[in-house]
């Protein structure tokens, strides 16, 4: 599975969302329905499923699909 | 001035039944709600049993993301207050959400979601523990959840005395709404603890019964052959509504509210005052508050959790407050068939008293076959329900800490 799909997949199911609303610009907090507690909780998700670390930082930069995407492709060096 | 206020909803999600109904006539007919554990493994344990909720799904009432924000006690107590709601028959569209109090009680709060968390975190480290964590477990949180699900804007609170938390919570209700800090409130409380580590903490303390070959009778208050009582779990909530405001919008009443009745014994961690002070005067408070004379008291469902200590107490309690009325009085205990639901106890036993109190009927103490003589000598209504007019009631809850409430509800006469 692609990192895109693998992060549209993590978003759906965290956030209970439909797919077609996970297109890259959409925010977590302003278009998904999530609070900052479910942003935090997506975040976890993220380093688990991707064995990766993910700082504080750089966490809070994370506030769209396209920023989450970016970010882990980064990560794994994609 | 003191208003009056009456009970117009009530909503119960137990192992007995998840409508009022249903509960009640289980009640009546004296069927046990008790069963063998199935949610946890309970291999290494001495307590196998439980008035457990089976077949359990949170995603048929809530979405599944609604639900795994939700602590099991929490989606009990948002259950019951629903059925509450439907049941007083309320359009909240017409009232003043900003008189709405929500005063709910839990003796624990969430179990479950502290013991997954603390798991994971000695699993893998204190960066995985949930952000929801701490908002999930809070033992208040079932009442902030009431409150935005009906945007319900009253005194919102919740409050803790262990098995007598929620008659602390529903008779707090009935103050507020007496002295117009609110119009209506919805009170109750909710308990979930089934899970391995609280069976274990309460199965070390001995107090709980090890009758696990024969679950529908393990819970048997005032009995010579209990060993202790038996955890339940689930919600019990009720409307309370100030009088005027029932009465002008056509409410179905099922009681008025008549007093109440708290006290402390200041006397052991976890047992009851031997001789029953504690609970004598939290019932004759009650009584007072009702304006009323003991010898009024027809009907009393007890604490009745079935350890020896409690089961004593409580009769000597009964004994001080009434003298030789206490013998005439119809005593039953709901723990017998329900398991105890510790701070929902109070809302689920307060539901029964108030059927009682509605339809003439007091609903039996099962496993009572082998009364424990001298010590428990009252008419704790064995095995059958009986009928008989009841006037006035009072619902008793003791907690651990030594905290005492009883409730009085008076039959509704307009």
């Amino acid at each position: 599975m692609s990192v895109e799909q693998k992060v549209k997949e993590i978003i759906m199911d965290e956030l209970g969302v439909d797919e077609a609303a996970v297109v890259p610009e959409a925010s977590f907090i302003n278009d998904l329905g999530a609070d900052s507690l479910a942003t935090v909780e997506l975040v976890m998700k993220f380093e688990d499923e991707f064995d990766i670390k993910i700082e504080e930082d750089e966490a809070e930069k994370i506030t769209t699909v396209g920023s989450a995407i970016d970010f882990i492709k980064k990560q794994l060096g994609e | 001035m003191k208003r009056r206020v009456v009970v117009t909803g009530m909503g119960v999600f137990t192992a007995l039944g998840t409508d009022v109904e249903e509960f009640y006539n289980n009640l009546l007919n004296g069927v046990s709600g008790i069963s063998t554990i199935e949610r946890f493994d309970t291999a290494e344990m001495s307590v196998k049993i439980a008035g457990e909720i089976k077949n359990f799904d949170p995603e048929k009432y809530f979405e599944r993301n609604e639900a795994k924000r939700l602590d099991r006690f929490t989606q009990y107590a948002l259950i019951a207050a629903e059925s509450a709601i439907k049941d007083c028959g309320m359009d909240l569209n017409t009232v003043d959400r900003d008189r709405f109090a929500v005063i709910t009680a839990s003796g624990i709060g969430g179990m479950e979601t502290w013991q997954t968390n603390y798991k994971v975190m000695l699993e893998k480290g204190p960066r995985r523990v949930s952000p929801l964590f701490i908002p999930m477990m809070i033992s208040d949180i079932a009442a902030g959840r009431i409150s935005m699900k009906w945007d319900l804007k009253g005194p919102n609170y919740s409050l803790t005395s262990a098995c007598a938390s929620s008659g602390h919570a529903i008779g707090t209700a009935y103050r507020t709404i007496q002295y117009g800090d609110a119009d209506f409130a919805i009170c109750g409380g909710a308990e979930a603890v089934i899970t391995d580590l609280a069976i274990a903490g309460f199965a070390n303390m001995k107090a709980l019964s090890t009758r696990n070959d024969e679950p529908q009778k393990a819970s048997r208050p005032f009995d010579k052959d209990r060993d202790g009582f038996v955890m339940g779990e689930g919600s019990g909530m009720l409307i309370l509504e100030e009088y005027e405001h029932a009465v002008k919008r056509g409410a179905k009443i099922y009681a008025e509210m008549a007093g109440i009745g708290f006290s402390g014994d200041a006397k052991d961690i976890v047992a009851p005052d031997p001789e029953g002070n504690g609970a004598k005067r939290a019932m004759l408070a009650a009584v007072n508050d009702a304006g009323i004379k003991p010898e009024d008291i027809d009907h009393i469902n007890t604490h009745g959790t079935a350890t020896p200590t409690g089961d004593y107490a409580e009769t000597a309690g009964i004994k001080l407050a009434f003298g030789d009325h206490a013998y005439k009085i119809a005593i039953n205990s709901t723990k017998s068939m329900t398991g105890h639901l510790l701070g929902a106890a109070g809302a689920i036993e307060l539901i029964g008293t108030v059927k009682a109190v509605q339809t003439d009927t007091v609903h039996p103490t099962i496993n009572l076959d082998n009364q424990d003589l001298p010590a428990c000598d009252l008419n704790y209504t064995p095995n059958k329900f009986i009928n008989r007019t009841v006037k006035y009631a009072i619902s008793n809850t003791f907690g651990f800490g030594g905290h005492n409430a009883s409730i009085l509800v008076k039959k509704f006469e307009g």
